[in-house]
């Protein structure tokens, strides 16, 4: 095949696998949060309740896009699109499989730290441009707690940069062959995972949106494909958390070969995301100041040492 | 009081942090084999109570009459005024409610009208499915309310039991009726 | 073949976009808008990095500048909220004469890059070649090691400082009940 069609192809499939397969997490959590409360979740519409995606789009699509007439137009409609954009374009760097991926990125563990850093400002604008003291709140929420939540989530992956010795992600994969890193990098992993739930503020850390304090937190504003935007994009960059741990700390595609390698690469992404799930369901969420306290006192501090005793182990 | 400070204050993180945490994702994560508790209602229809209070109507007396004497006593005892009718009174001397209109958008199923009625004409029951498209459906007209048995008392008949005279039955022929005390005669 | 131009494209779009975006985050009123210009402008200065071959550069200046220093003026920002009244005060300490001084600066800066574009020896791009981690790595703790030290002494004063400020001073209420529980 033309390497051109290939890769547009490469990159057509993707980006439809991972809205779709955001969309279809929306329905998965509820499902699995139902199993988990001795309910069933929603089970109605089609076979197992599978197609209330397809009943909630075209819900969110007929809702009225409603923009208050106090909010700031321009940035009010640029922040959702933004918020997708980021999580869908750090996708761009994950290595799936071998031939399966858009780019192959020298940098693409910094390009993924770039993008998530980014992902503030579109919970930022969103409630700056939403004029809205809960959404006000929020933003500031949403804003100190991914910056510091950032700082170790970088400091995190350092190791496992350390051990591979290179930010090009298909290498960091093939570098695991004879072993995952989750083995010497079980802390990095732990804060990572941890940073990751921060980072697409999900219970328990969903202080951005607390909706007990404040209603919806940044998005209390938005309505119909806005809110729908930014509602996806926390999923996407959930698969994106899973998908990244997948091929940093376990492997990526490698395993035996009684599964193609993007089945191996899909089965360990959704058993983080249901992971994942599984803390959302059970959790309770932190206070602001023990979130805080958390972080910076106790998470950093663990991947600095993370840091100093991986670099001493390759040293030796 | 010693105010906790550096690993003790640490080491009171990590445990109660961590151990209670993973004790409670275990905990959820084991309700995946537990059966939901989830009454799937259209086809599966929940218990109700014998006492269960939902849709109301006006009965009728064992004899097909209407039990309803108008006497307002539902629509004054009805906390959200949902209840309005107005009386009237046939040639035989019989009350009834012209109209009898239950605005079921307002009801809230206390079933203090049904307490309040001396004549067991008006009374609660199972029927709960009430959802319609059109709010204004929802107010019930006095032919919508009548059923044509006795309801929860079938054996009750008011002017049975009233004293009240009306054609074909004058004073003191209800069956737990005294004869009326003839006042021109001097017998005891 | 437009592939072959592709590389130029690119380069002189982010260029233009720079430009664009920086002129318009002085010329805006609102703050947060200047500020949403001042973070397109550094998204496609990283653009020109990384076609550039400073890769590494590229991403520092998404994550440090765009990700994290543009994210505190921001929060800034929103949390003064300012208004018609800011804006009014805000013309009343810029007299005109106020600009004298800064524009003969620029002007010299203006001066010096146009002879610089001049000469006879135009300045090149710098290492077009490509600069990869280790490169960057090698020369921070090689010819540059007394810079990173130093930077790091300024960091840890500003720690330090910023530890003091944000230390909880006890006050005279915890004061009391810290005694009584010592008593008691």
């Amino acid at each position: 095949m033309d390497p051109l069609v290939n890769s547009l192809l490469n990159v057509v499939l993707i980006l439809l696998c991972v809205v779709f397969g955001a969309a279809l997490l929306t329905w998965l959590e509820r499902r699995l949060l139902g199993i988990w409360q001795d309910r069933y979740g929603p089970n109605r519409v089609g076979p197992f309740g599978t197609l209330q995606i397809v009943a909630d789009m075209i819900k969110l699509l007929m809702k009225q896009d409603w923009v208050p007439p106090f909010a700031d137009r321009l940035v009010f409609i640029v922040a959702p699109a933004f918020a997708m954009f980021v999580v869908v374009a750090a996708f761009a760097v994950i290595p799936m499989a071998p031939g399966v991926g858009i780019v192959d990125l020298n940098i693409g563990l910094l390009f993924f730290l770039a993008m998530t850093s980014l992902g503030v400002y579109a919970v930022m604008f969103g409630a700056y441009a939403s004029d809205n003291k809960y959404a006000m709140l929020g933003g500031l929420r949403a804003a100190a707690q991914m910056v510091s939540y950032e700082v170790f989530m970088g400091l995190s992956l350092m190791g496992v940069v350390m051990l591979a010795g290179t930010f090009n992600l298909r290498e960091l994969v093939l570098a695991q062959v004879d072993g995952w890193f989750i083995g010497p990098q079980i802390i990095g992993f732990f804060i990572f995972f941890m940073a990751g739930i921060a980072e697409s503020h999900r219970t328990p850390f969903d202080l951005p949106e607390a909706e007990h304090e404040l209603t919806a937190g940044f998005h209390t504003e938005y309505s119909g494909m806005k809110f729908a935007m930014f509602f996806i994009g926390e999923y996407v960059s959930v698969l994106m958390s899973a998908a990244m741990i997948t091929v940093l700390f376990f492997g990526g595609w490698l395993g035996p070969h009684w599964l193609p390698p993007l089945a191996w690469f899909l089965l360990k992404t959704i058993t983080l995301v249901l992971l994942m799930i599984l803390i959302r369901g059970s959790l309770p969420r932190p206070r602001y100041d023990q979130l805080m306290a958390f972080g910076w006192k106790f998470m950093l501090p663990l991947s600095l040492l993370n840091l100093v005793i991986t670099g001493a182990l390759i040293l030796i | 009081m010693q105010q906790k400070t550096g690993l003790v204050h640490r080491g009171y993180i990590v445990w109660d942090y961590f151990y209670s945490n993973i004790v409670t994702l275990v905990k959820v994560a084991s309700h995946t084999f537990t059966k939901a508790d989830t009454v799937e209602y259209p086809e599966q229809m929940p218990y109700l109570a014998p006492r269960f209070r939902g849709r109301i109507v006006l009965t009728r007396d064992p004899t097909g009459e209407e039990r309803c004497v108008a006497c307002n006593l539902c629509a004054s005892a009805c906390p959200t005024d949902c209840i309005s009718l107005q009386k009237t009174e046939d040639e035989s001397g019989r009350w009834s409610a012209e109209y009898f209109r239950i605005n079921f958008s307002r009801c809230v199923f206390c079933g203090l009208c049904e307490e309040a009625c001396p004549t067991y004409a008006i009374q609660l029951t199972q029927d709960f499915e009430l959802a319609e498209y059109d709010r204004q459906s929802l107010v019930y007209e006095k032919q919508h309310l009548l059923i044509d048995g006795p309801g929860k008392h079938p054996d009750y008949n008011f002017y049975e039991m009233c004293g009240k005279a009306v054609s074909g039955r004058a004073k003191g022929a209800g069956s737990q009726e005294a004869q009326p005390v003839n006042i021109k005669s001097l017998l005891p | 073949m437009i592939w072959a131009y592709l590389y130029s494209i690119v380069f002189y779009a982010s260029c233009g976009v720079t430009v664009v975006a920086t002129l318009l985050m002085i010329s805006r009123h609102n703050a947060v808008h200047a500020l949403l210009y001042l973070i397109v402008s550094s998204l496609s200065l990283a653009i020109i990095f990384y076609l550039l071959g400073a890769a590494f550069a590229a991403a520092l200046e998404v994550i440090v500048y765009a990700g994290a220093v543009m994210i505190l003026f921001v929060f800034v920002v929103m949390m003064l909220n300012q208004g018609q009244r800011s804006a009014a005060l805000e013309a009343a300490w810029l007299p005109a004469r106020g600009w004298i001084i800064p524009s003969i600066l620029a002007f010299i800066l203006l001066t010096l890059l146009l002879l610089g574009m001049n000469s006879e020896h135009p300045l090149q791009p710098y290492g077009v070649h490509g600069v990869a981690v280790k490169d960057v790595g090698i020369a921070l703790f090689g010819p540059y090691v007394l810079v990173v030290e130093l930077a790091s002494f300024l960091l840890l004063s500003g720690l330090i400082g910023a530890f003091h400020i944000a230390r909880k001073m006890p006050s005279p209420m915890d004061q009391n009940t810290l005694d009584e529980a010592g008593n008691g």
